[in-house]
């Protein structure tokens, strides 16, 4: 039994110790909102926060988060408030959408750590994520525009 | 009566000129003596300094391969990003040192890399240091000449502050040195094994941790 909490709720799972975290909330606990892209943590499609830090869930083992607390798309706020949310819906940043629940859970790490973050900062976190799509321009906007909700959010 | 013939006399001047030349021939001898048996003593002195230092170099030859090999420069690379595979190429993803070696924002080591290798070839590799030296001590292997990088991993204001055995054990012993002999699915071995490895490096630090040109 391998026991954490997934977005502040605790869970109980029964599965092999070396099961992928991804497969555990997608199969397990039915939470699909997180993607599995390669299986090889080359894509950030599966990027979830383990204790505030980003991982890719599909390489990590789910007896790294014994203990631990897991957030995932579904967690990062519960009305699609947070910053980064309301930045994607303004910049209509997704066009398929398979890569984004990853790309926003990478760049809530980014101003998480770096309130004001510059392109250089944006290329240093974002580069794990891949968007077959080629969004990356609309991300890079709406991560400074998050930027500037989460600023003005906090001025208030 | 028989008579004896008269003795021949020497002059007293002959006498001394013949002991002075005695003295003079003998003080040469004993000193070209005593010059060559102290050119033949240094002479050995010198190649039995010589030979433990000669070894030592070649030794550490040896190591410089391991040193130089991926699986070791491969996270002591020259710019701020590390590289992989074989070929030693920058790290796909854009991944940056950071500023403890390991990793930005949500791009660190252990975002992608577990405590252990996943098995299978491209997978990521794993162990619980994964990292690269932290910027302020950088610890560059690629690119370094022989001597340069011999002269540099001794320095201990450029190894850790590290003393000879403390580098010893470092290769002996650390954990993630050990992970270069035991890299996963699809990664080449150093050229030498760990315990060669660590022989030749006692052979170069017995030898006086001689660096090559």
């Amino acid at each position: 039994m391998t026991s954490f909490f997934v977005n502040g709720k605790a869970v109980h799972v029964d599965v092999d110790p070396s099961t992928p975290l991804l497969w555990v909330l997608r199969d397990s606990l039915e939470m699909t909102g997180t993607k599995f892209g390669c299986g090889m943590a080359l894509c950030g499609a599966c990027t979830v926060h383990l204790d505030g830090k980003a991982i890719r869930s599909c390489v990590a083992p789910v007896s790294r988060a014994e203990g631990k607390h897991v957030t995932t798309i579904e967690g990062l706020s519960e009305n699609l408030t947070h910053p980064l949310q309301k930045a994607w819906i303004e910049m209509d940043v997704p066009q398929c959408g398979y890569c984004q629940s990853g790309q926003i859970m990478s760049a809530a790490v980014l101003l998480a750590e770096n309130s004001k973050p510059t392109d250089q900062d944006i290329d240093d976190a974002m580069g794990g994520n891949i968007c077959r799509c080629g969004t990356y321009p609309r991300i890079r906007r709406a991560i400074h525009r998050a930027a500037e909700l989460a600023g003005q959010r906090s001025a208030k | 009566m028989i008579k004896f013939p008269p003795r021949k006399k020497f002059s007293r001047w002959k006498t001394r000129k013949f002991g002075l030349r005695m003295l003079v021939s003998g003080t040469a001898v004993f000193a070209l003596g005593a010059a060559a048996a102290f050119l033949v003593t240094s002479l050995h002195a010198r190649a039995r300094a010589e030979k433990p230092a000669a070894a030592s170099r070649a030794a550490f030859l040896q190591v410089y391969r391991v040193l130089t090999s991926p699986r070791c420069q491969n996270c002591h690379p020259a710019g701020d990003s590390p590289l992989q595979g074989d070929d030693s190429h920058v790290h796909l993803q854009n991944v940056k040192r950071g500023v403890d070696g390991h990793g930005k924002y949500g791009m660190r080591c252990d975002t992608c890399h577990q405590k252990a290798n996943l098995p299978g070839e491209h997978m990521p590799p794993g162990n619980p240091k994964w990292g690269l030296p932290a910027p302020e001590l950088k610890m560059v292997f690629v690119g370094r000449r022989a001597g340069e990088l011999c002269r540099q991993i001794k320095d201990p204001k450029q190894n850790g502050r590290r003393s000879l055995e403390e580098l010893f054990h470092h290769v002996a012993d650390d954990d993630l040195v050990g992970w270069g002999w035991n890299p996963g699915d699809g990664r080449a071995l150093p050229p030498l094994s760990r315990p060669d490895t660590v022989a030749q490096m006692r052979i170069w630090i017995d030898g006086g941790a001689a660096c090559p040109e």
